[in-house]
């Protein structure tokens, strides 16, 4: 049976290795047939190759402050951690001067990325004090100039409701409404919010009154002074809202969970404002000033956990939750300049280096030729395999997941190409191992194959372990070699498992190599000759000592199996 | 090849052996002198490490130029300033900006370097702007990148603990690991080379190697020590020292293949280029491949030996085989 059965299992994996390859490849082909963005049949490259763009961020800053060299430093960390939320693309951002910071991204930047770098993401929980249509009105107690055609059921209350305080007394509570002075009242009625009310950068106190907008523009809010401040999320993740039934509604939503100081001190607010009238009983929440949404409190929340609605996308509520997670920069900026940047090395490194890592490839056919003979033929095979899906693999990521390429990325594909032959060679040896002790080439093959593949899972799952928690835990270079050692070593694996070893499989049924030919890297007669003198004895040369002779052949008495013992009679019958 | 598969038929019968377990002294000693040695000439002749510009930052200089061969003219003016192995990186910026960064001056370099730019450019020198830029690989880089090591050497720790069934083993890689990272990195350190984000990176695929090689080699060995309590003929240290022999021709064949490519990309992206990315990441790997082999075989086998050969059971086992011999 054997022979059928090995022939067709090898064969079937090979169709595996092609499947996944042209499918692999037919999407990329078909990305760039429909041309979708960034899909191309060259993998991008990063900055220090091919250059990109360099952004210069200003801090907006109340007149008369300055930034401190430590906000600049946090301003820094986390644009980066909002940049590499994105994909791999090994930005590089630093400060510049005193004042400063530089984001050099390669390629061009979208809008989404340039507001996802300049936000200043600074989510606040405020009480609501009035609200209404996004509109300008008239005056003061004259309700007849409301709109009557309210956009939201949030903005359902009109102006006339919106109170002056009553009297000149300190407010009690951040829902009291004596922050209403006269000057908040007319600045709210005046408010259009179809007009840009807001400076960019704009910073508001945090322990006054706030009239703005909703993000949509279509409601206008007077809000209390901020109760809970963004920093206190512990955690915030994108997700689809869930239905009391546990049914996927599809609407986009955030989910907070707030650290112990933001827990009681949403608590207090929720406890605060359940009892109370609308829209008193509404807590709005803010993003760099404008209201995402101003839900109801219907209920004292104690757990510390929130959601956030809006109109949200997959997109834009992902992007809100990595702005959330990674913390709101000290201050605002803004983007001073956007301009091209040059590759920072010379076109010459990449040459040089593909040039220099090709003759290298050269040389290690060249030994691989001497060292295995026929067996080049499988080695050279799975070098070229393992380089060309590799090749694709980096196309199909670097349009997916944003992945470039820089020099040291290159240098260390080529270098994971050759430690990827490690697979072969010890699968080669373990071969050879069974075949020294007696066993016939298919045969052989099937038991090295048991015992190296236990090796490489075990060596590359290691190398797998240090890929994912590199990826996980860090960020810009050292993230993006963790993402080209995770995908080098799973190459590695697919290589060995659907390439080399049915090829080998295959090539044992031949003649050629079943029969130990020289050339075919599995030269039985030799081995045999040389390592056994027949009836597990080993041969001698005269240099070792008597102890070793004793010890070697107790040994091979000991380990013997039937296949030795039968090859070991053989031999001895021939002689 | 005969002779080469004859040398792998000898050291897998065990008729041809070297002894690795019995003469590890020799290797731990020379091991213990290199290492010596590196940290030696890396903290004492010169002060530490020699950090680059993405992590330490510089001073940059920005003009306006058309110049064709900006990039050429602004190397060698920096360079009549400061000594030629210092790092310069020149980018275009928008269409006639020129941005020239540098390690970190003082307030007269910087003035001269500004002075010596202007007149290669033919400018005049308040045409040429200077600043200061932070380091792009700052303390928050570094401080991630320490925790992310730090938890996957006690995950892979761990790990290996699991799968070998005895936390010696992961001891002794660990130890083989932390070896040859000291002599990678004090490379960079003895020969006063730029530590550049590249090195890192080079020096983080080292240590992907080096634990990669031991494992391989580990492997090798936890088969063959299975069950060597109960073996008449061989003592639990010659049967790790047999492991170490029989896996001798992968050790060879595989940091040969690895090696190949570094060297070449080494020597000929130095011999084409001199000092710079693919100089600093193949050196890094060169030194990296060829002390992780080394390190396996002399190292880690040696110490997984010696902290279990005393073991009870190991020790009674071998009394009884070598009495009988």
């Amino acid at each position: 049976m054997a022979a059928n059965g090995i022939v067709k299992s090898a064969v079937k994996r090979l169709v595996w290795l092609g499947v996944l390859v042209v499918a692999i490849a037919g999407i990329v082909f078909g990305g760039v047939l429909a041309k979708a963005p960034g899909a191309s049949f060259v993998p991008q490259l990063a900055l220090d190759l091919q250059g990109g763009t360099q952004i210069i961020l200003t801090p907006q800053l109340e007149s008369g402050k300055t930034v401190t060299l430590d906000q600049l430093n946090q301003a820094v960390a986390i644009i980066r951690q909002r940049v590499d939320s994105t994909g791999v693309s090994e930005a590089s951002v630093n400060t510049q001067g005193n004042n400063n910071i530089v984001v050099s991204i390669p390629g061009k930047p979208s809008n989404d990325t340039l507001k996802l770098i300049e936000a200043s993401a600074k989510l606040q929980f405020r009480p609501v004090l009035a609200t209404s249509a996004g509109v300008a009105t008239s005056s003061v107690g004259n309700p007849s100039a409301n709109p009557s055609a309210s956009p939201s059921a949030s903005a359902a209350q009109t102006t006339s409701s919106a109170p002056i305080a009553t009297s000149s007394a300190s407010p009690s509570n951040p829902s009291d409404l004596n922050y209403v002075t006269r000057a908040i009242q007319n600045q709210y009625e005046a408010l259009d919010c179809a007009n840009s009310f807001r400076k960019p950068g704009q910073v508001d106190a945090d322990n006054a009154p706030l009239v703005t907008c909703s993000t949509d523009g279509t409601a206008k809010y007077i809000l209390g002074p901020v109760e809970i401040q963004g920093s206190d999320i512990a955690n915030a993740q994108a997700g689809t809202q869930t239905s009391s039934t546990g049914v996927s509604t599809g609407q986009w939503v955030i989910n907070l969970a707030f650290n112990d100081k933001g827990t009681s001190e949403f608590a207090a607010t929720t406890k605060r404002l359940y009892p109370l009238s609308s829209p008193q009983n509404q807590f709005a929440v803010t993003l760099d000033g404008y209201v995402i949404t101003a839900p109801q409190t219907n209920a004292v929340i104690t757990n510390g956990s929130a959601e956030i609605s809006g109109n949200f996308t997959a997109e834009s509520s992902k992007s809100l939750a990595n702005q959330l997670k990674y913390g709101s920069l000290p201050i605002g900026f803004t983007v001073q300049s956007a301009e091209n940047i040059s590759a920072t090395l010379g076109s010459q490194q990449l040459s040089s280096g593909l040039l220099a890592g090709g003759i290298g490839l050269l040389i290690v056919v060249i030994y691989s030729l001497f060292q295995y003979r026929g067996l080049a033929v499988v080695t050279i095979g799975s070098l070229v395999i393992a380089a060309v899906v590799t090749y694709i693999m980096v196309a199909f990521l670097s349009w997916r997941q944003g992945y470039r390429l820089s020099l040291a990325g290159v240098t260390g594909l080529i270098v994971s190409i050759g430690i990827t032959a490690d697979s072969f060679i010890v699968y080669f040896e373990r071969v050879r191992d069974e075949l020294r002790e007696g066993r016939a080439l298919s045969t052989a093959v099937d038991a090295g194959w048991s015992r190296a593949i236990r090796t490489i899972l075990v060596s590359d799952g290691i190398n797998f372990l240090a890929a994912t928690v590199l990826y996980l835990l860090t960020v810009g270079n050292v993230r993006g070699f963790a993402y080209t050692l995770g995908l080098t070593t799973v190459i590695d694996v697919l290589i060995v498992v659907l390439f080399t070893h049915p090829m080998l499989q295959l090539l044992a049924q031949t003649r050629f190599f079943a029969s130990g030919h020289k050339f075919s890297g599995f030269d039985l007669k030799n081995m045999r000759e040389v390592a056994y003198v027949g009836r597990g004895q080993f041969k001698v040369s005269e240099r070792v000592s008597a102890t070793k002779v004793a010890k070697t052949s107790k040994e091979a008495v000991k380990r013997q199996t039937i296949a030795e013992r039968k090859a070991g009679e053989t031999k001895g019958d021939a002689n | 090849m005969s002779r080469y598969s004859d040398f792998g038929n000898a050291l897998y019968s065990g008729e041809r052996s070297f002894d690795f377990i019995s003469r590890r002294r020799f290797g731990f000693i020379a091991s213990i002198i290199v290492a010596a040695a590196a940290v030696l000439l890396t903290f004492g002749v010169h002060q530490g490490f020699n950090f680059g510009i993405e992590f330490k930052g510089g001073s940059q200089f920005q003009l306006t130029t058309t110049n064709s061969n900006s990039e050429v003219i602004a190397q060698d003016a920096v360079h009549t300033v400061l000594p030629a192995t210092a790092q310069v990186n020149v980018a275009h910026i928008g269409t006639d900006g020129l941005r020239i960064q540098t390690v970190k001056l003082d307030a007269n370099q910087s003035e001269s370097v500004r002075q010596a730019i202007a007149k290669g450019f033919g400018l005049p020198a308040n045409q040429v702007a200077s600043s200061f830029v932070g380091a792009n690989w700052g303390a928050d880089v570094t401080s991630k990148a320490l925790s992310g090591l730090l938890w996957f050497i006690v995950l892979a720790a761990i790990a290996m603990a699991l799968y070998f069934r005895t936390l010696k083993m992961s001891a002794a890689a660990l130890v083989a690991l932390a070896h040859d990272l000291v002599i990678t990195a004090a490379v960079y350190g003895a020969f006063g080379f730029e530590v550049t984000p590249a090195a890192v990176i080079g020096f983080l695929t080292i240590l992907g190697y080096s634990l990669y090689d031991t494992v391989v080699v580990f492997d090798k060995i936890r088969e063959n020590t299975r069950e060597v309590e109960f073996s008449e003929s061989a003592t639990f240290a010659e049967r790790v020292n047999l492991a170490i022999n029989q896996t001798l021709v992968r050790s060879i064949n595989t940091s040969v293949v690895a090696v190949l490519p570094v060297a070449s990309i080494l020597f000929i992206g130095t011999l084409l280029l001199g000092a710079g990315t693919l100089r600093d990441i193949s050196l890094a790997l060169f030194i990296g491949i060829i002390v992780g082999t080394y390190s396996t075989i002399f190292v880690a086998a040696p110490l997984y030996s010696m902290f279990r050969e005393k073991e009870p059971k190991f020790a009674k086992a071998a009394a009884k085989v070598l009495a009988a011999r």
